[in-house]
C-alpha cells in the first residue's frame, strides 16, 4: 500500500510544479519529486536504482537547476494564450495510453512476459558464471556491459558538451580578482562551513565504499561518482569556485574523465587480445571467475571515475560561467558610478 | 483490476503532466523540469514492471527465494545518470541563450527572432 501513497504524493507535487509560477519553488519541488520516486523505487525492491535516484534527482540536478536560476532570474512570466490546444493534445495521449494498459499483465504477476525471457538465466546461474551475489551489478558490468560503455560514453559526451558552451578562457589578474571577490563571499556562514569540513571527508570513504562494496550490496561506479562529485560540489558551494578549483585542478579531472572512459575500454580489448569476445572477461584470468571479478573492479573504476570528473566539470562550468556574469556586471556597476 | 493497474495510470498522468509542461509553459527552465518529470515517470514504469510480488531485491541469498527482476532496474540506474548528464547539457544551452537574447521566455525569444528576420529582409529588397 505505501507504493500507492508515494504515488499519489508524486501526481500532488507535479501538478504542484504545473501550477507554480516562481523558479525557485518549482526546483524545490523537483528535488522532492526526486526523493518520493528513489522512495517509490526501495519499496519495489530496486535498491540500486534508488540509491542513484537519491543522489541524481533531490542532489545534483536540483543543485544545477539552482546556479541556473541564479543565472536567469526566478520569475516565470505568465503566458497569454490560452492553453486549450495543448490540454487537449495532453488528454487524447493519455486515453489512448489508458486504453493502451488494459491488457498490459497487473502488478506484481510472477508469470508477465518481462519475468520469462532472460531474467532467470540471470537470477539463477550468476552466482556460478560471475560469482558475485548483487544481480544488477553482474548485470549491469558483465552480462550487458557492451550497453553500460556505451552509456558511458553519452556521459563522457554530455560533459564534453556543456565544457564546450560554457567554457570560457580568463586572464590570471582576473582569475585573482574573482578569487578576493569569492573569499569575501563566502566569509560568511561560518558554522555551515565548519560543519561540513568535518562532513566532506565522511562524504568521500562513503562514496569509496559504495564503489567497492557494489558486488555484495546496492552499489557501485555509477552512485559512488554521484557521491564523490558532491562533496566535491559542496565544498565550491561554501568555500568558493577558486578555492575548489585548487583542491581539484580543472584540467586534471578532465584527463580523468578521459581515462576513466579508456580505461573501461581498455578492458574490453584486454579481453580481445586474450582470444575472447569484447568485454568477455573470462578470459583475463585462468579462472574464469577471478576474470569475472578482475574485469568488473575495472570496468566499474572506469565509470567511477568518469561520472565523477564528468559532474564535477559539469558544475564548475556553470559555476564559472556565473563568476564571470557577476564580475562583469560589477565592472559595469563601477563605470556607471 | 483498479489495483493491478494503478501504477499504470500514475505514470500515464505523469508523463501527460511532464508534456503539458513541455507544450504548453514558455519558459525554459520549466520546460526541462517537464522533461525531468516525463523521464521520471518512464523509469516508475520500468521498475514497476520489474516487481514481482513477495519477491525480494535482486541480492543473492540463500534464505531468499523469489528475487524481482533485475533488467529493468539496470537499465534504470544508467538511465538516471545519462538523464542528468543530458539535462546539464540543455541548461547550459539555456544559460547561453539567456546570455545572448536576455530572456528564457519562449515567446520573447520568437518576436526578437522576428524582428530581426524582418530586418534582414528589408535590408535584402534595398539591395
Amino acid at each position: 500500500m505505501i507504493n500507492i501513497v508515494l504515488l499519489s504524493l508524486l501526481v500532488v507535487v507535479a501538478i504542484g510544479i504545473i501550477r507554480m509560477k516562481d523558479l525557485f519553488a518549482v526546483v524545490m519541488l523537483t528535488g522532492i519529486y526526486g526523493l518520493l520516486s528513489a522512495s517509490f523505487f526501495v519499496a519495489m525492491d530496486a535498491v540500486d536504482v534508488a540509491f542513484t535516484e537519491a543522489a541524481v534527482g533531490a542532489g545534483i540536478s536540483t543543485l544545477l537547476m539552482l546556479v541556473v536560476i541564479t543565472m536567469t532570474g526566478r520569475k516565470e512570466k505568465a503566458t497569454r494564450h490560452k492553453p486549450f490546444a495543448a490540454l487537449f493534445v495532453v488528454v487524447i495521449t493519455g486515453g489512448l495510453l489508458v486504453y493502451g494498459t488494459l491488457d498490459m499483465p497487473l502488478f506484481g504477476s510472477a508469470d508477465a512476459p518481462i519475468h520469462n525471457h532472460v531474467a532467470p538465466r540471470y537470477l539463477n546461474d550468476s552466482m556460478q558464471e560471475i560469482g558475485i551475489p548483487n544481480v544488477v551489478t553482474s548485470v549491469l558490468a558483465s552480462y550487458r556491459a557492451f550497453d553500460t560503455f556505451g552509456e558511458v560514453v553519452v556521459i563522457f559526451t554530455a560533459g564534453i558538451g556543456v565544457l564546450a558552451m560554457l567554457f570560457a578562457h580568463r586572464r590570471r589578474e582576473e582569475d585573482e580578482k574573482l578569487a578576493a571577490i569569492n573569499d569575501s563571499m563566502h566569509e560568511k556562514h561560518l558554522v555551515i562551513r565548519i560543519v561540513t569540513k568535518m562532513l566532506i571527508p565522511f562524504i568521500l570513504l562513503f562514496a569509496l565504499y559504495v564503489q567497492f562494496h557494489g558486488d555484495y550490496g546496492p552499489g557501485g561506479g555509477f552512485q559512488a561518482g554521484v557521491i564523490f562529485s558532491s562533496a566535491i560540489v559542496l565544498y565550491a558551494m561554501l568555500f568558493g569556485l577558486s578555492a575548489a578549483r585548487r583542491v581539484v585542478n580543472q584540467g586534471f579531472i578532465q584527463l580523468m574523465a578521459a581515462f576513466g572512459v579508456l580505461c573501461y575500454g581498455c578492458v574490453g580489448i584486454a579481453s580481445l587480445l586474450n582470444g575472447g569476445n569484447f568485454f568477455d572477461y573470462n578470459v583475463l584470468s585462468n579462472d574464469p571467475v577471478a576474470g569475472q571479478h578482475l574485469g568488473i573492479l575495472l570496468i566499474e573504476w572506469g565509470v567511477g571515475v568518469t561520472v565523477a570528473s564528468i559532474m564535477i566539470i559539469i558544475f564548475f562550468s556553470f559555476a564559472g560561467r556565473r563568476e564571470i556574469q557577476q564580475y562583469v556586471e560589477q565592472n559595469k556597476n563601477k563605470e556607471s558610478v | 483490476m483498479l489495483i493491478g493497474l494503478f501504477n499504470n495510470w500514475v505514470v500515464i498522468v505523469l508523463m501527460m503532466s511532464g508534456l503539458y509542461i513541455v507544450i504548453a509553459q514558455g519558459n525554459l527552465i520549466k520546460k526541462l523540469v517537464g522533461l525531468t518529470i516525463f523521464q521520471t515517470s518512464v523509469f516508475i514504469f520500468y521498475i514497476s514492471m520489474a516487481k514481482v510480488s513477495g519477491g525480494s531485491a535482486p541480492i543473492l541469498d540463500q534464505e531468499i527465494s523469489v528475487y524481482s527482476n533485475p533488467l529493468p532496474h539496470v537499465l534504470i540506474l544508467t538511465a538516471i545518470v545519462v538523464g542528468i548528464a543530458t539535462t546539464a547539457l540543455g541548461l547550459s544551452l539555456v544559460v547561453r541563450i539567456k546570455e545572448s537574447y536576455g530572456t528564457i521566455e519562449e515567446e520573447e525569444i520568437q518576436q526578437q527572432d522576428n524582428l530581426q528576420n524582418q530586418k534582414e529582409n528589408k535590408v535584402e529588397v534595398k539591395e
